[in-house]
Order: C-alpha cells, then sequence, then structure tokens
C-alpha cells in the first residue's frame, strides 16, 4: 500500500495453503485471520469471564451458573475477520494496487509463477520483489499428528468446542491459548518438553506458569508426544495421546477431545522457487538473511516479515520495516527500521508486557556488577474488592549503572500490560534513566504507576 | 526549651503520610495529627485522608462497579450465557468499598506504628510557630512541639449554602461512597461557585479538582443503573483541553447521563415522601423548572481545610481568593520552618501522586541532605468517566496561546478499541491527540486519550514527555499489537491537513 502512494505498479500475490485438516482463510496474512486479532479477542472472552466472578462481588446479580457458547464467541470472531478481509480487499483496490488471489512462486531473474485455486498459472515480471509469506504451525512428525492434532492455524474457526484439550508447547503461542481456553472453562493441560516462553525473561516466564496452574491449568512437564491415536470420532472427537519422558523411559497416556500442537512456526520459503533465482536462505531454519535494509543477497529482491533471519516475529515490525523499505526505494529516505527496544507483550491469563533486555540477558551482555533491578509486587486495586491473588502481579525495571543508570529493561506482569508497557518504550526509545523515571509523578490509582 | 518533634505534620492524608513516614526513615522524631470534622450529613472516616476515604479510590472502584456492568453486556457477544437485564445491589457494593477503604486505614495506622511515627488523632491547631494544640473529639487537650511543621490538612468540599436547602438537603462526595442504601434518582450539581453581593454578580472559578468529581460519579451511577442527571452553569471540565472534554460529556449523553446544561439551582425543598424537589432557572429559556429526586450532590468546588488552624496566629500567609496556603518552590510558606503539601497549597494540581512525591522529596530535604525539588511540570492524569480520559502536559488552547498556532502541529486519530468489535460497541469518542511543537524534531507539549484503561496508556508517556520525547522519537518506537496504546505511536494525520483522522485497518 506504501509503494502505490509512490505511483508505482504493485502486485501483490497472496495464497492460504489449506491446513492439513482443510482450513484456510482470506486476504490479511497471520496476524488478521489466526494470530493477534482472533487471539486477543478469545483472550478477551476469557478475560470477560472473570469480570463476570468479579462482578457480584461489586454488587451485580444475575443467573447462578455462568457458561460459556464457543459457537457464539467463534462466530462473532470470524465475521470481524471476515470484514477486515474484506477492507483489506477494498484498501488495495483504492490504492490501485493489483490483487491476486495466487501461489507465487520464482521461475527465472525477475520473473515469478501465480498459480490460483483452479491450477491455473500465470507468469509476472517485476523491477524489483518483496518476499513476505511469513510462517506455518510446525507438525511434531509423529503418527497421528497431521491426521488428528489441530493447531493455531484452526483453533480460532474451529467449528466445534475444542472441549478437553492438551496444548503441545510451550511458545507464548501455547500458553496464550491455554490461557484462554482455561478461562472459557474448558479442562486444559500444557504439556512442555522444556521451559516455558524460552527468550524471555525466565523469572517472568515462571511467575506466568504459576499463575496459569494456580488457576486450574494442568502443566506436565519434560514430555514429549510420540502417538496420537483416535479412539473416537466426533465434534470433538476423542483422541489417545501417548508421552515420553525427556529425563527417563517413563511412558503415560491421556484421553483428550483436542490435542493442540504449538511447538513453533516454519518460514515459508522452501517451495517459492528462491534456488531459481539465488535467494540464499538458512538451510536449517528456512530463515532469509537480509541486510539493514531488507534486501536479501540478490539486489532486487527484499524480505520482511517473519520469514526474516535474527528478527523479531511481530506485526508492527513487518508493518514499520515494510513502509520504510519503500519510503527508502521510492521516496529517497534514509530511515531504517529501528530493531532495538522493540516492545512486546504476552496475552496469558496474567499479561506480560517486556521491552528491552531480559535480566538473563543483561547480566550476560553488562556483568551483573554493572547492571541494578529494582522491582515490586503490586495489587491492582480493581483487584481488592473480589480478593482475587494479591501478589502476583510484579513489575521489573533494570538498568545499566555504567550509564547513568539507563533503563534498558522493562517488565510488567498484570492486567492490561500491553497498554503500560507502550509507553514506556516509547520512553526507553528517549534514552530514559531511573532518576527520571523516579521524577515523573504516577496517574493514582492505576497499575501503571507501581512502575515510576 | 527543645522541641519535642522533629516534625510534626498536621493531616494525616497523601501528602502528610509520605512525609512523615519519609521523614521516620531518617530516624527522625515525628508525629503526626489527623482528625476528620464529620460531613454536615454527619459522615466521618479514618486515617488516610481524601484519597483513600472519599477520592480516588472509593471512587476508582466504583467506576470498576460500572465498568463491570458494561462487561456484563459485552460478554454475551463473546459467548457467556449472562441474561439481560442485570441487576445491581448498591448495599453490596458499597459495604465491600467501605470495608476495603477500612483495611487501607488500619494498614496506614500499622506503617505508622512500625516506621515509630507517633499518631495523635486530634484536630491541631497552631498556639505558636512551634505549638500545636490538639483537641480530641472529647474536648482533651494535647500540647505538642516541633523543631519543623508541615500543614496538610486538604479540602473539604463546599456547599452552595446560598441555595435553600443545599446544606440540610444536600450531599458531596464526603457522603456519597458511604451511603449505606442506594441514592436512587440523583442529581449532581456542579456549578462555579456564585456569590451574590447587593446585586452584584462575582463567580469565583473552581479550582483544578472539581470539575471531574461530579462527572466521574454522574458516571458511575449511570453505569450501575441509576436515573443520573448533571446540572451545570457553564462548561464541563474547566482547565482541561475542552474539545476531550466535550468528548467525555457526549459519550455520557449518548450512554444514558443527563445534562441540564446552562442551569442552576435556586432552592432544594424536602417532599413529604423524603424526596427533595429541587428548582432551577434555565439560562438560555428564560425559564424557572423543577423536578424531584431521592438525592442532590453538590460537586462546586473544594475548599482547604485551613479555618481551624489558627494561620493568622502565626503569620501563615495564604491566598486571599482560595483560601489556599501560599507556597515557595521548596514547600515553604511565609513562617520559617512551617511548610505545607498537598491540596491545601495554593498553585499545586490537587492529585494524590503530587502530594505523597512532594511530601517525600520535603522530608528529604529537610532531613536527608537532599536539595531536589518537586517538579510540577507535565504531572500525567486521569478522569475515570465512563469512557476514561488520560492526560500530560498542554491542553490544544493552552498550547496555541503559548506559542501561538502556527508554531505547534496537533496530531489526532479516532480509533476503535479491538475488543469493542466483537461487543458491537461505540466508539465514536475514542480519540487521541498529541501536541507538538511545529519546528525540527517537534517536541511532545501535550497528550490526550480518550479509551479504555487511558491512565495505563498515559503513564509511560508521561515519562518519555518528561525525557523530552519528540514525534520522530515517537515515530520510531514501534507498537504493540494489538493494543489501544499503539495508535499513539501511530499518529501521522494533522488537524493542520483537514484529511479524515480515522484509523483504518492495521
Amino acid at each position: 500500500q506504501e509503494a502505490a502512494k509512490y505511483e508505482k505498479k504493485v502486485l501483490v500475490l497472496d495464497f492460504v495453503t489449506p491446513t492439513p485438516l482443510g482450513n484456510s482463510w482470506g486476504l490479511g496474512g497471520t496476524c488478521v485471520n489466526v494470530g493477534c486479532i482472533p487471539k486477543k479477542l478469545m483472550h478477551q472472552a476469557a478475560l470477560l469471564g472473570q469480570a463476570l466472578q468479579d462482578s457480584r462481588k461489586y454488587g451485580w446479580q444475575f443467573t447462578e451458573e455462568v457458561k460459556h457458547n464457543w459457537m457464539t464467541m467463534t462466530e462473532s470472531v470470524q465475521n470481524y475477520i471476515g470484514s477486515l478481509n474484506w477492507g483489506y480487499r477494498v484498501s488495495l483496490r483504492e490504492k490501485n494496487v493489483t490483487y491476486e488471489n495466487a501461489y507465487g512462486e520464482f521461475v527465472g531473474p525477475h520473473t515469478i509463477k501465480a498459480t490460483n485455486k483452479r491450477g491455473i498459472e500465470k507468469l509476472y515480471t517485476a523491477e524489483r520483489f518483496l518476499i513476505a509469506t511469513g510462517e506455518r504451525p510446525r507438525y511434531l512428525g509423529i503418527p497421528g499428528d497431521k491426521e488428528y492434532c489441530i493447531s493455531s492455524d484452526d483453533l480460532f474457526s474451529l467449528p466445534y468446542c475444542p472441549g478437553k484439550t492438551l496444548v503441545v508447547g510451550a511458545s507464548y503461542v501455547a500458553l496464550e491459548c491455554a490461557g484462554f481456553l482455561a478461562g472459557l472453562g474448558l479442562d486444559v493441560t500444557v504439556m512442555v518438553r522444556s521451559i516455558l516462553l524460552r527468550g524471555f525473561d525466565q523469572d517472568i516466564a515462571n511467575k506466568i506458569g504459576e499463575y496459569m496452574e494456580e488457576h486450574g491449568i494442568k502443566f506436565i512437564r519434560q514430555f514429549v508426544p510420540i502417538k496420537v491415536q483416535q479412539i473416537e470420532e466426533g465434534t470433538p472427537g476423542r483422541l489417545k495421546v501417548t508421552a515420553k519422558s525427556t529425563t527417563g523411559n517413563q511412558v503415560i497416556e491421556g484421553e483428550y477431545n483436542t490435542v493442540l500442537l504449538a511447538i513453533g512456526r516454519d518460514a515459508c520459503t522452501r517451495k517459492i522457487g528462491l534456488d531459481k533465482v539465488g535467494v540464499k536462505i538458512n538451510e536449517k531454519t528456512g530463515k532469509i538473511p537480509v541486510n539493514d535494509e531488507e534486501q536479501t543477497n540478490v539486489p532486487y529482491i527484499y524480505a520482511v516479515g517473519d520469514i526474516l533471519q535474527d528478527k523479531l516475529e511481530l506485526t508492527p515490525v513487518a508493518i514499520q520495516a515494510g513502509r520504510l523499505l519503500v519510503q527508502r526505494l521510492y521516496a529517497g529516505a534514509t530511515g531504517k527500521c529501528d530493531y532495538l527496544n522493540v516492545p512486546t507483550t504476552v496475552f496469558t491469563p496474567l499479561e506480560y508486557g517486556a521491552c528491552g533486555y531480559s535480566e538473563e540477558t543483561a547480566v550476560e551482555k553488562f556483568g551483573e556488577e554493572n547492571i541494578e533491578v529494582y522491582h515490586s509486587h503490586f495489587w491492582p486495586l480493581e483487584w481488592t474488592v473480589p480478593s482475587r491473588d494479591n501478589n502476583k502481579c510484579y513489575a521489573k525495571i533494570i538498568c545499566n549503572i555504567q550509564d547513568k543508570e539507563r533503563i534498558i529493561g522493562f517488565h510488567v506482569l498484570g492486567p492490561n500490560a500491553g497498554e503500560i508497557t507502550q509507553g514506556f518504550a516509547a520512553a526507553m526509545k528517549c534514552g530514559v534513566t531511573k532518576e527520571q523515571l523516579d521524577s515523573t509523578v504516577g496517574i493514582h490509582p492505576v497499575c501503571a504507576e507501581v512502575c515510576t | 526549651g527543645k522541641n519535642e518533634y522533629d516534625l510534626l505534620v498536621i493531616g494525616g492524608g497523601s501528602g502528610g503520610l509520605a512525609c512523615a513516614k519519609e521523614a521516620a526513615q531518617f530516624g527522625r522524631k515525628v508525629a503526626v495529627l489527623d482528625y476528620v470534622d464529620p460531613s454536615p450529613q454527619g459522615t466521618k472516616w479514618g486515617l488516610g485522608g481524601t484519597c483513600v476515604n472519599v477520592g480516588c479510590i472509593p471512587k476508582k472502584l466504583m467506576h470498576q462497579a460500572a465498568l463491570l456492568g458494561n462487561a456484563l453486556k459485552d460478554a454475551q457477544h463473546y459467548g457467556w450465557n449472562t441474561s439481560q437485564p442485570v441487576h445491581h445491589t448498591w448495599s453490596v457494593m458499597a459495604q465491600a468499598v467501605q470495608n476495603y477503604v477500612k483495611s487501607l486505614n488500619w494498614g496506614h495506622r500499622v506503617q505508622l506504628q512500625d516506621k515509630k511515627v507517633k499518631y495523635f488523632h486530634m484536630k491541631g491547631s497552631f498556639s505558636d510557630p512551634h505549638t500545636i494544640r490538639g483537641l480530641t473529639k472529647a474536648g482533651k487537650e494535647t500540647i505538642v512541639t516541633a523543631e519543623n511543621i508541615v500543614i496538610a490538612t486538604g479540602g473539604r468540599p463546599k456547599y452552595p449554602t446560598h441555595i435553600a436547602g443545599a446544606l440540610e438537603y444536600g450531599i458531596t462526595s464526603d457522603d456519597l461512597f458511604w451511603l449505606k442504601e442506594s441514592p436512587g434518582k440523583t442529581l449532581l450539581v456542579y456549578c462555579p461557585f456564585i456569590l451574590h453581593l447587593s446585586g452584584v454578580i462575582v463567580c469565583i472559578s473552581l479550582t483544578n479538582a472539581s470539575p471531574d468529581v461530579s462527572l466521574e460519579c454522574a458516571g458511575f451511577l449511570t453505569g450501575i443503573g441509576l436515573d443520573t442527571t448533571v446540572m451545570m452553569r457553564s462548561i464541563p471540565l474547566r482547565g482541561f483541553d475542552q474539545q476531550m472534554a466535550s468528548l467525555v460529556t457526549e459519550h455520557m449523553e449518548s450512554h444514558g447521563t443527563k445534562f441540564l446544561k446552562r442551569c442552576f439551582p435556586t432552592k432544594v425543598e424536602k417532599l413529604e415522601n423524603n424526596r427533595l424537589q429541587v428548582t432551577w432557572k434555565n439560562t438560555d429559556l428564560g425559564t424557572e423548572e423543577g423536578d424531584s429526586f431521592d438525592t442532590v450532590m453538590w460537586a462546586v468546588g473544594r475548599a482547604p481545610d485551613t479555618e481551624t488552624l489558627n494561620l493568622e496566629t502565626v503569620g501563615v500567609k495564604t491566598n486571599s481568593e482560595t483560601g489556599k496556603i501560599i507556597v515557595d518552590a521548596s514547600e515553604a510558606t511565609s513562617v520559617p520552618h512551617i511548610y505545607a503539601v498537598g491540596d491545601i497549597t495554593e498553585g499545586r494540581p490537587e492529585l494524590t501522586p503530587t502530594a505523597i512525591a512532594a511530601g517525600k522529596l520535603l522530608a528529604r530535604r529537610l532531613f536527608g541532605q537532599s536539595s531536589e525539588l518537586m517538579d510540577y511540570d507535565n504531572v500525567p492524569t486521569t478522569v475515570f468517566t465512563p469512557l476514561e480520559y488520560g492526560c500530560v502536559g498542554l491542553s490544544e488552547e493552552a498550547a496555541v496561546q503559548r506559542y501561538g498556532s502556527d508554531n505547534i502541529e496537533v496530531y489526532h486519530a479516532y480509533y476503535k478499541p479491538l475488543e469493542f468489535t466483537v461487543a458491537e460497541r461505540d466508539a465514536t469518542q475514542c480519540y487521541i491527540k498529541m501536541v507538538c511543537l511545529r519546528e525540527r524534531e517537534q517536541r511532545i507539549l501535550g497528550l490526550h486519550f480518550i479509551g479504555p484503561n487511558a491512565g495505563e496508556v498515559i503513564q509511560g508517556f508521561a515519562l518519555g514527555i518528561k525525557c523530552g520525547a519528540t514525534y520522530t522519537q515517537l515515530m520510531k518506537t514501534i507498537g504493540i499489537h494489538p493494543t489501544c496504546a499503539e495508535e499513539i505511536t501511530k499518529l501521522h494525520i494533522t488537524k493542520r491537513s483537514g484529511l479524515d483522522a480515522t484509523v483504518t485497518g492495521c
């Protein structure tokens, strides 16, 4: 859309290869269809369940037993996503960007072959190319995984309630999904191979896990599934999962209605003809290395988003990188995407917002004696009346002693973590120090003031 | 002789307690006097001051109760089987809130004890610059002397006593949060204090705090299902950015709160069935109108609590118009060794966090060899109306006045919180405005946000503004998706361009 502003002739090819279970979706990519958007809406549904409980303590009276209807929620969510798909189609049309719902692959220099749903092929040539094909969920490679398990690609449009669910994985996808499924009243178990939220601050990751466990989510640690079998067909059916310990020979079995795999995502780079044009990829991960101007090793081919090597898999990063790239190419701009201090939020039942270094990486990079960690538990005012956990919410700031106690890491665990973290990320972009933080007056009574 | 205490604090509220506890950390001998004169309706409360007892805390909790009412409606769209209509019981909420407040009173008592601060439940007044006379409820007197004295007695709501029946039949925020029974059909009156002096009408403009009290209270009363009307003579939220103020009231109006604009009450009478008959003048139509209510709440401003302190005896100067104590940048009054912090001081924002910060810094300057003064610039604040409004820095009007409209750039956006989509909620007034200097890097002068969780959103940005954040730096900050706050990092339409500022898609 940015390129079209500069009156360039632009073509967008978008195609969704159906999931093993046959699921597909419209224009917009992962975030809109099977990521951020439906995830946050379902997380909201779960939060509302909690709000219903709280509201009784605040004087509200209603039906004694509260139940959740999966279909009502999913239909609403899918309707909204449909409106976004439509909105994108209209937007591209209005900006004179040609759109084809077809699978693109390189067949030679400057040439791409587009194959649509009916198998009809067309060839297109362009001066420049941008690869932004993103990723898809990884499967375990065990018997029964593709036949019986679902992934996040299927969950958000599942036409029946998933029932008793086993979530395999410890990524933020796994924990967020496990979180909202439990919040909607389902029986949820999470099977974890080793640690939670690899790459995130581990102190906080453990607090998140603890909170989830205290709120009814079961964890099976240090096990991996080795086989999934169907006991009974149905919507949902019944599945038997066999798992093996990672530390010994113990084998366990469990029965679930649904098995959700969330063990990682693989870049969609292996079947788009990159070898035909010489674009190098990391053979192991499938990701594409680029320079700081998002250029691949082939000068006229660029890449943005989840497929980039060593970059963050986040929607706003992809958007920013894409826009700036086009401004550099066509508007003479020089601004590059700033990948430093990119804030992020994990929408687990207890939300986690973070920006900058985790405590471990700060210690690794600067040395323990050169960093100062300020921290505090807090009790959101709104949790007092309904007597909810009074020592679970937590905020942590990591400062670099050698650089005027500049804030190099910000972490907050509590409600509305994303809303809180955004502003602090802006402040970190300005190089905020602990002293400036101390002299900033808090807004009362809100959770965020605990950070000042 | 030698003074008994190093520091004596009169007033156990946000500012006073913060100052006292900080001073005690330095190993000083500290005492606090706290006393609450019952309101005209007889309401009183424990240690902790306005914020804890009749301000921020109960207000936010009742606001939360109202928000939960919305959540109950939303929940249906998200698949929960809550049947409408649902019912709210005031006494359940009030008791829960009051119990929590009482636990805070207790907590403060314990804290003072832990920190070895002496607590006197007495009303204090000056005998001389180092001597305070404390009086208990029973009339018992205690004399206390101190090297340094901090006045932190705060303020109390005013009554428009020139209106017949105002004092006898009306309540204020001092009473609202402690009502055992529902206030029922409520009229909240917000108007500048008007004195009639032999035929000449003199308007005294309000100080900062009250304009939002009436709106916040009206907001949550409507939210829990009560028939609520706000009467105001002129503009809402005086002192705040007026565009934002009107969006806030627009939202309230479209969600059930009734507004009687450009009206002012002339009398309040009690009816046989114990309801209240209010008569008012409609200045637009020039007519006199009336209606009956269960409760009339006055939100006409707060008066500093200085009357019984005996300030004249020791020569502490106050502002002749507002009655507040005049202090310099170090919180010192006109009398050496006598200081003041919080709502009682002239020219300061009436906010808990500023009182706390000022109190702490004062203690550090007095006893901790610090020289750091309180920075009152760019203090963020939030109005907890049904659709919350958070802001920091200059309003658009103030920026125009200070720099000229040619020298500022205003970025703005109408957005829709993701959670409103499935819930089919109206987001017409969800709006963000950022006022910047027009030149070079475009330093941010003011940020205004209307939407859910406004306080959470604004806090971090206030920090950024404290660091001199510019529009350029903000644009380099990547957004967190999906949140409302990220819309701030995406602001790019200026008012000057005249383009449609509605956010569309990702």
